[in-house]
């Protein structure tokens, strides 16, 4: 009759999933935690002491952390706002020319605009370096070609000028990834689709607008969402470039390179790593929240076609 | 193609667009190894100007290749970013396979969690993440660097691989086991062949970050014998920073590896990505 045979335990299961849960649990989730539940101490006398919420709040408050912090944070929203004025309009507009069906020498443009993406940030932050520098002279020579030298000042040196300098060299390294994954997009719009534009009078421009674009909407939710990760993320740049100071007078200190100096410390003042697990803390619930917020309020309300 | 979306003037203003920003992506790459072959007042006197028979200089390789271990470097970072990847692709592909053909209890679950590390960094964990080494005694490994990038690599490869398992044809997994083959055997003699296209467009998207780190090796493995080629161009350059022919070459060995190694597998990559393998 009906005896249902229990099944025997399927240990292979186990096996697959084992090294990678455990590689991925032991060194990437318990010190996320570790990393979390350190910030709720401080070091007093060589012994650990549970302080709470006091580390945020004085990162937060206290005028010793806070200005830095505030800084920090601001450059870092300062260099995300570069980064969608600038990087994802020219990665749009990069894909829609490369898209287009009839264009020739298209897989060189992709080859050779997406270079810079597979650079180190090391090698980005000092050509650039270089480049701008006032001693070298490629830039003012540059300017001078098309008239412009006296727009020339050492960038990188102004403290007015240095985030947005440092964010436009990001700009400039990381454009290849939207222009990538919106030119994946616009190729899976089916024909049929343009062809029915078409028949419409809906072309060239406009249907950029009117039919391609909401079309890519998609892409260019998780564009964001990941550019803001790597923003909020964001060290090795700022630190090539600049150092762990963050110079001129920390205009380009954004919270990687705040956690960095915290951390370890420098000059004189000595590593503290529960300040440090506090402003990685931080970073972890600023990451979160931009990440809930495109999951729950942008990604749903998206809507997606399907062909 | 209908001929409503091509005319002239409108492909001659695309190639302009292209061309001027293929120029504005290529021109630093291109000014620093140029530069490199140069003699240093050829450098200053005229920057923008290929290497000629008389500026043609090789001075600052040879003070890279006596000052820098850049050998050590080098095969540092060959050996972290080559074991990372090897456990990337096999642990990532054995989770994939798991979880896209087994029906178990947490199934789902166990892939939102392993998934959460796409979107979490791990360099948020740094702090535990030394404590945890300097309990275990790795800190200035290569071990050490391998363990984190072999998890930060571990949440994207899953993801992607268990998309391109679940289109594996369940005929074929069926033979094999009418055929009495063990479920280890399915997996190393019938599924992971398959595989092999969708592991190489990860495993270009696992090493490139992995090579490039500045952060971990910097934090994890600072000593002189486990740097690798990005640390050690980074000490290099803010070691050498008023030489500028040593820090022009310095540059342009650290950029070439790369370049050669994309030219080769830029395909792959653009195809990986073209093909719906990011989502």
């Amino acid at each position: 009759m009906a005896t249902r045979i229990k099944k025997p335990f399927r240990w292979h299961i186990l096996v697959f999933l084992a090294p990678a849960v455990f590689v991925y649990t032991a060194v990437m989730i318990l010190p996320l935690f570790g990393t979390l539940q350190l910030s709720l101490f401080r070091n007093a006398g060589g012994e650990q002491a549970f302080v709470g919420i006091e580390n945020f709040r004085a990162l937060l408050t206290d005028p010793r952390w806070s200005a830095s912090f505030w800084n920090a944070l601001g450059n870092n929203v300062w260099f995300f706002v570069v980064h969608m004025l600038v990087q994802n309009p020219i990665g749009i507009l990069l894909a829609a020319l490369l898209s287009h069906p009839k264009l020739r020498f298209s897989a060189f443009y992709r080859a050779a605009i997406f270079i810079p993406t597979i650079l180190s940030f090391v090698i980005v932050g000092f050509a650039w370096k270089l480049i701008l520098s006032p001693l070298w002279g490629v830039a003012p020579n540059l300017l001078d070609l098309v008239g412009l030298k006296s727009l020339f000042t050492p960038w990188l040196g102004k403290a007015e000028y240095a985030l947005t300098t440092l964010s436009l060299i990001s700009v400039w390294q990381f454009v290849g990834i939207p222009m990538m994954l919106i030119y994946a997009a616009l190729l899976a719009i089916p024909d049929e689709i343009l062809e029915a534009a078409e028949c419409d009078g809906i072309t060239g421009m406009a249907q950029f607008w009117k039919i391609k674009l909401p079309l890519i909407l998609p892409s260019i939710g998780i564009i964001s969402v990941l550019t803001f990760v790597g923003n909020f993320n964001a060290f090795d740049l700022i630190y090539s470039a600049q150092g762990a100071l963050a110079g001129p007078n920390f205009s380009t200190d954004i919270l990687g390179t705040f956690l960095y100096r915290t951390f370890f410390g420098f000059q004189l003042q000595l590593g503290d790593p529960h300040m440090g697990a506090t402003i990685a803390s931080m970073m972890f619930f600023i990451i979160l929240a931009g990440v809930c917020l495109y999951l729950f309020a942008i990604q749903t309300r998206l809507r997606r076609y399907q062909f | 193609m209908s001929q409503a979306r091509s005319s002239l003037p409108r492909t001659i203003a695309a190639h302009a667009i292209l061309i001027a920003y293929t120029i504005i992506a290529l021109f630093p790459v291109i000014l620093i190894v140029m530069n490199s072959f140069k003699s240093r007042q050829a450098i200053f006197r005229s920057p923008l100007m290929p290497p000629t028979a008389e500026t043609f200089d090789l001075v600052g390789y040879r003070t890279v290749m006596v000052q820098g271990d850049f050998f050590l470097y080098f095969q540092n970072s060959l050996i972290v970013t080559v074991v990372s990847l090897f456990l990337v692709l096999l642990f990532g592909a054995m989770a994939a396979f798991a979880l896209a053909e087994y029906r178990f209890r947490g199934n789902t679950l166990t892939g939102l969690y392993l998934a959460l590390g796409i979107m979490i960094p791990i360099r948020l964990g740094t702090v535990a993440i030394l404590q945890l080494m300097v309990a275990s005694g790795l800190v200035n490994t290569r071990t050490a660097l391998i363990l984190v990038y072999t998890a930060q690599g571990l949440p994207l490869a899953i993801f992607i691989l268990s998309e391109f398992t679940r289109q594996i044809s369940d005929d074929l997994k069926n033979a094999g086991r009418i055929d009495g083959l063990s479920e280890y055997r399915i997996f190393f003699r019938l599924v992971l062949p398959l595989l092999r296209p969708a592991m190489a467009t990860v495993a270009v998207f696992t090493m490139i970050p992995i090579w490039n780190d500045l952060w971990f090796p910097l934090i994890l493995a600072p000593a002189e014998p486990t740097k690798t080629i990005t640390l050690g161009v980074q000490i290099f350059l803010g070691q050498f920073v008023t030489n500028w022919n040593a820090v022009l070459s310095a540059l342009s060995l650290a950029i070439v590896p790369v370049l050669v190694l994309y030219l080769i597998f830029s395909r792959q990559l653009i195809r990986g990505i073209t093909s719906g393998a990011v989502k």
